[in-house]
């Protein structure tokens, strides 16, 4: 009789082990799965670079490319996006918001040339795609969202995934971040008639600012900003693709 | 005698024209514009399934007349409320069509929700036809004449009516018809339980939180909601549009498009103006301080006002009335400004007027209620600064949104005309948003160089300047010569602001550049060709759409070029997603679709059911009802687009158009029994000489009607209502006849070819609605309106030979 309950017991126990490896199994492709999916995004974003206001391509940096392969960016997609979060387009995250298309975030953060010590600040925290590919690159990373929902979301999401470098708030990005300025790198996401007067006085010199221009789903251009070691601004408009407008030249 | 016929079909008549046009408003704001086309389509789409679908079920359906009319009635009431809910829950977004072909099956799920009200109006009316046949003419009269009616009271009543009440309206006009038949003998009340119950929670119980607008989260209405503690502070809805006054005290709204980076100021406390849902204009708050304005110094646009003392001005687009508090900012001695729309007039000057600091009460302004190329063309005066308004948003801008809107504000007689009415010595000002590479911006040189040329200028370079800021761009039309001295104040004002200039005569390269570095300067060297010897090699070569806009041709938002889209849809990936302009994608695919589901919902049912041709038919036949379905909309579809100038609104043109073009021909179809019997009395074919006359009353009206147009502009809008009818009325009435007379021959010597005449005209409509506008951006009105011409000379070819 023990015996016969000692075999059941066992006989469960095998069931549950058998059940808590398949479970762990599938866990584990699904992680796969997505580590497969985000390397092939590496590395079609990897054959697009190109060099931002040259004609000769070039790599993005290769600590960029490193980051976009660590962050798990079906992570930062509602539920029903999961399935094409490594697709290389941008993708609706509700509150009319977007998350930039990928290769969008490897060019501006490539255009912001953090370093390894640098603070950035970033307006419109959006889902915090953005904000966790900085948190791999830069010492401190501070967002700002607008969108009150949007914000609580990204906050929640960027401390359970131990980006712990990022710093987010909700508010109105216009006059920045006083209190953690001045800036190495300032990146605006979210639409502006103009740029924020206070955000180019927070900007460190030699620092440099990158906003895209466009609509939500199609970025135009992209505007680059830089402060030289004495101050003086000079802004550059960056196509986001290379593209002659004539035919026959070229 | 079945009485109740008469008043049910017009109601359905009417209730189903004024859907129509209230879902054209619905979607306008909602989604965007262009759906317009889908929904004349879709219209037709249903009247064309309905036909086969009475075909079919002919027996069965002749034999419950009373009761099939009465439930389908009923049917449209409900189908019409449920689509209005549902359409708008479908999750179409038509910014990502370039990203997501899903969004193709959405907005074939629109269209198929939409199709439904109308499947079920149609078949009303052709059961009316099919089993009440002794009173076809009459019933004819009372389905147009209501339509008619119901095309100019939907628009009445959306003066006086939301939009959603005005939905209870149209349903509860179809729950009346529906019950009507019970009121003849035998007399049957089976469905009055039902329609009492319909109207009563039409009426009462209908939440009308179901029925509020579910606008597209892109809008930039949507957009501004989400910000925190931003509220409406009213809402105001007109035929004209939907305008949202929206108030963001936390958060301000600081719009100052083409802001220097190097300014000291900033915006003052602004409220933001939407008109449906979109094209942000701002109402400014003003108390009298100049110093709070110190912003309106440091835009590219204020430039004209450095060339100027104390000028005369006139803005078009007055909107939130911003860019009138900018002119007195800049000293102008006298602003009149210009707005289409009364009740954004009212806003500005009258609800908000403590806002505004009573703005429009200053002695110096004068505001008035017109379309602005009517009030152009008929005012004596001269101004020294005619400044065109930034009103569409950038967001819309740059996604090629209003693709295919017609605008009649930037074509070369626009120009033309604008340019007259200036001072020696004045400036016209248009202020655009950059992009790169540059579209609006060149086409606008094109468009302008064209103007100056057509006016007699031998050297329209020497007239021209232009900067940029690193988002707008302003350009100055000089009405003379520009000199060297005021090429240094450009100069000057450009550079201590940091924009740079695009061009100004005899401008060096090096000064192209030097600000807001680009990589190319696409704007200097498109600029200066355009301007140089050869501009059409130019723009056959750059790869967007910039030849010259013109009234007949009003597409200046539409840049797409079929050589190029390959090109551009391969680098979306690599950030070049902004260069396609979706706005024409989805009217091919609205044609595509079109053409599908016609193929499907008409044309396969009737050839399941009736696979053989009917002896005595003849493909020649078939042949003229098709060639008859695609004519007569592009008549149609091209008087519409020629009349908005006229009537100053889209809408509004649909509208008398379609109601003119709807009771006229409806009068020519009931005199064509009388001309066959004369044709057939003289042995002459009754069909060439009505084509005849359609050719000749349309040549001469492409001839007259410019003519006439620009003459009476100035004319109040009631009489030009009454002049268009009048205009519509020989056309209409001769393009009423083919249709019938075809369809008594087919009924004398092939009846069961009938259905097939019905369904093959019905399909032909369908994709015609569509494909008429694709041709229309690509040649012109004017090309649409030849090439229905041609197609009805085919269509009265194809009718002879058979005889």
């Amino acid at each position: 009789m023990r015996l016969a309950r000692t075999i059941q017991r066992s006989k469960w126990a095998a069931v549950a082990a058998l059940l808590l490896a398949a479970a762990t199994a599938s866990t584990e492709q699904e992680v796969d799965e997505y580590a497969e999916a985000r390397s092939a995004m590496v590395a079609e974003i990897g054959r697009y670079a190109r060099s931002a206001g040259d004609t000769a391509e070039h790599a993005f940096d290769s600590r960029v490319m490193q980051a976009l392969a660590e962050v798990p960016r079906h992570e930062f997609v509602p539920d029903d996006q999961k399935r094409v979060a490594y697709e290389n387009r941008p993708l609706p995250i509700g509150h009319g918001q977007t998350i930039s298309q990928p290769y969008i975030v490897a060019l501006m953060t490539d255009l912001s040339e953090a370093e390894p010590d640098s603070t950035v600040l970033e307006i419109g925290t959006g889902s915090g795609y953005q904000a966790a590919i900085f948190s791999a690159l830069v010492e401190n990373v501070y967002s700002i969202e607008i969108v009150e929902p949007l914000a609580n979301d990204a906050k929640a999401r960027l401390e359970r995934l131990g980006f712990d470098n990022v710093t987010t708030r909700l508010g109105d990005g216009y006059d920045g971040w006083e209190e953690h300025a001045p800036f190495d790198a300032i990146v605006v996401t979210a639409a502006a008639s103009h740029v924020p007067p206070p955000l180019i006085a927070q900007l460190k010199p030699g620092g440099r600012m990158v906003i895209p221009v466009g609509g939500r789903f199609l970025t135009q251009q992209l505007l680059l900003i830089e402060k030289t070691a004495d101050d003086e601004i000079v802004t550059r408009q960056i196509a986001a693709v290379r593209f002659v407008p004539l035919t026959g030249e070229h | 005698m079945q009485r109740w016929i008469f008043p049910a079909v017009l109601l359905i008549s009417a209730a189903a024209i004024g859907y129509e046009i209230l879902l054209m408003r619905v979607l306008s704001i909602v989604q965007w514009h262009h759906f317009a086309y889908m929904i004349i389509s879709l219209a037709l789409l249903g009247y064309g399934a309905s036909g086969t679908f009475i075909a079919l079920g002919r027996t069965a359906l002749a034999r419950h007349f009373q009761f099939a009319f009465s439930l389908s009635a009923l049917a449209f009431a409900v189908t019409m409320v449920a689509s209005f809910i549902l359409g708008q829950r479908v999750p179409f977004n038509a910014l990502e069509i370039v990203w997501n072909p899903r969004q193709f099956l959405h907005l074939a799920t629109i269209y198929l929700v939409f199709f439904a009200p109308f499947f079920f109006a149609a078949t009303c009316i052709g059961l009316a036809f099919t089993c009440a046949r002794s009173l076809i003419n009459r019933i004819y009269f009372f389905d147009l004449f209501g339509a008619g009616l119901g095309a100019l009271g939907v628009v009445l009543a959306l003066f006086h009516w939301s939009t959603q009440d005005a939905l209870r309206l149209l349903a509860g006009l179809a729950i009346v018809a529906s019950a009507l038949p019970a009121v003849a003998p035998p007399l049957r009340y089976r469905l009055l339980p039902l329609q009492a119950l319909c109207l009563a929670l039409l009426l009462l119980a209908l939440p009308q939180s179901w029925l509020e607008f579910r606008m597209s989260p892109y809008k930039g209405l949507s957009q501004a909601l989400e910000v925190v503690d931003t509220r409406v502070l009213g809402q105001y809805s007109s035929p004209l549009g939907l305008l949202t006054v929206v108030e963001s005290p936390t958060v301000p709204f600081r719009h100052a498009p083409g802001l220097s980076l190097s300014t000291r100021f900033e915006a003052p406390e602004q409220l933001a103006l939407f008109t449906d849902g979109d094209g942000l204009s701002t109402l400014t708050r003003f108390d009298g301080d100049d110093d709070a304005l110190g912003y309106m110094g440091d835009v590219t646009a204020a430039l004209p006002y450095r060339m100027l003392e104390q000028p005369h001005v006139l803005v078009l687009g007055a909107g939130g009335g911003t860019d009138v508090l900018f002119a007195l900012y800049h000293g102008a001695r006298r602003v009149d400004a210009v707005e289409l729309n009364p009740q954004a007039v009212k806003l500005v000057g009258d609800i908000f007027a403590d806002f505004t600091g009573h703005l429009y009460d200053d002695p110096r302004v004068a505001v008035h209620v017109a379309e602005a190329r009517g009030f152009v063309a008929r005012s004596d005066d001269r101004f020294d600064l005619i400044q065109v308004s930034l009103l569409d948003s950038f967001a819309a801008s740059g996604a090629g949104v209003q693709a295919l809107s017609e605008s009649y504000l930037y074509t070369v007689e626009a120009l033309q005309e604008y340019l007259q009415h200036l001072t020696p010595g004045g400036y016209l000002a248009i202020t655009r948003w950059i992009k790169l590479p540059p579209r609006d911006n060149l086409k606008l040189v094109a468009t302008l160089r064209e103007a100056l040329e057509r006016m007699g200028v031998t050297e329209p370079g020497k007239r021209l300047a232009i900067i940029r800021s690193w988002n707008t761009s302003t350009l100055l039309a000089k009405n003379g010569d520009i000199s060297p001295a005021e090429i240094e104040t450009i100069r000057d004002f450009a550079h201590s602001r940091s924009f740079d200039t695009a061009y100004y005569p005899s401008m060096p390269r090096s000064d192209a550049n030097r600000f807001n570095i680009l990589q190319e300067t696409y704007l200097y060297d498109g600029t200066l060709r355009l301007l140089g010897d050869d501009p059409e090699a130019f723009i056959d070569r750059y790869k967007f759409h910039i030849a010259p806009a013109t009234d007949d041709r009003p597409y200046f938002f539409h840049f797409f070029k079929w050589s190029a889209f390959q090109e551009m849809l391969a680098l979306r990936t690599q950030g070049g997603a902004g260069l396609i302009e979706w706005g024409y994608l989805i009217l091919t695919g609205t044609l595509v679709q079109a053409t599908v589901l016609g193929a499907v919902l008409i044309l396969l049912p009737l050839s399941v059911i009736q696979p053989r041709w009917p002896r005595g038919a003849g493909r020649r036949m078939g042949a003229y009802f098709f060639l008859l379905g695609l004519a007569f909309l592009f008549v149609e579809m091209a008087f519409i687009q020629k009349f908005i100038l006229f009537l100053s609104h889209p809408l509004y043109s649909i509208a008398v158009v379609l109601s003119g073009f709807l009771v006229f021909a409806g009068f020519g179809s009931a005199c064509s029994a009388r001309l066959v019997r004369r044709a057939d009395a003289l042995k002459r074919s009754p069909v060439m000489p009505v084509v005849i006359g359609i050719v000749a009353i349309a040549l001469v009206y492409l001839l007259l009607l410019p003519f006439l147009f620009a003459r009476f502009a100035g004319l109040d809008d009631p009489v030009k209502i009454g002049m268009s009818l009048v205009l519509i009325a020989p056309l209409a009435f001769f393009m009423g006849m083919p249709f019938p007379i075809g369809l008594a021959r087919v009924a004398s010597e092939a009846a069961g070819f009938i259905p097939w005449a019905w369904g093959i005209n019905g399909y032909a409509s369908v994709v015609s609605a569509s494909l008429a506008t694709l041709l229309a951006i690509e040649a012109g009105f004017t090309a649409v309106i030849v090439l229905a011409l041609l197609l009805y000379a085919a269509a009265a070819l194809c009718f002879d030979q058979r005889a």
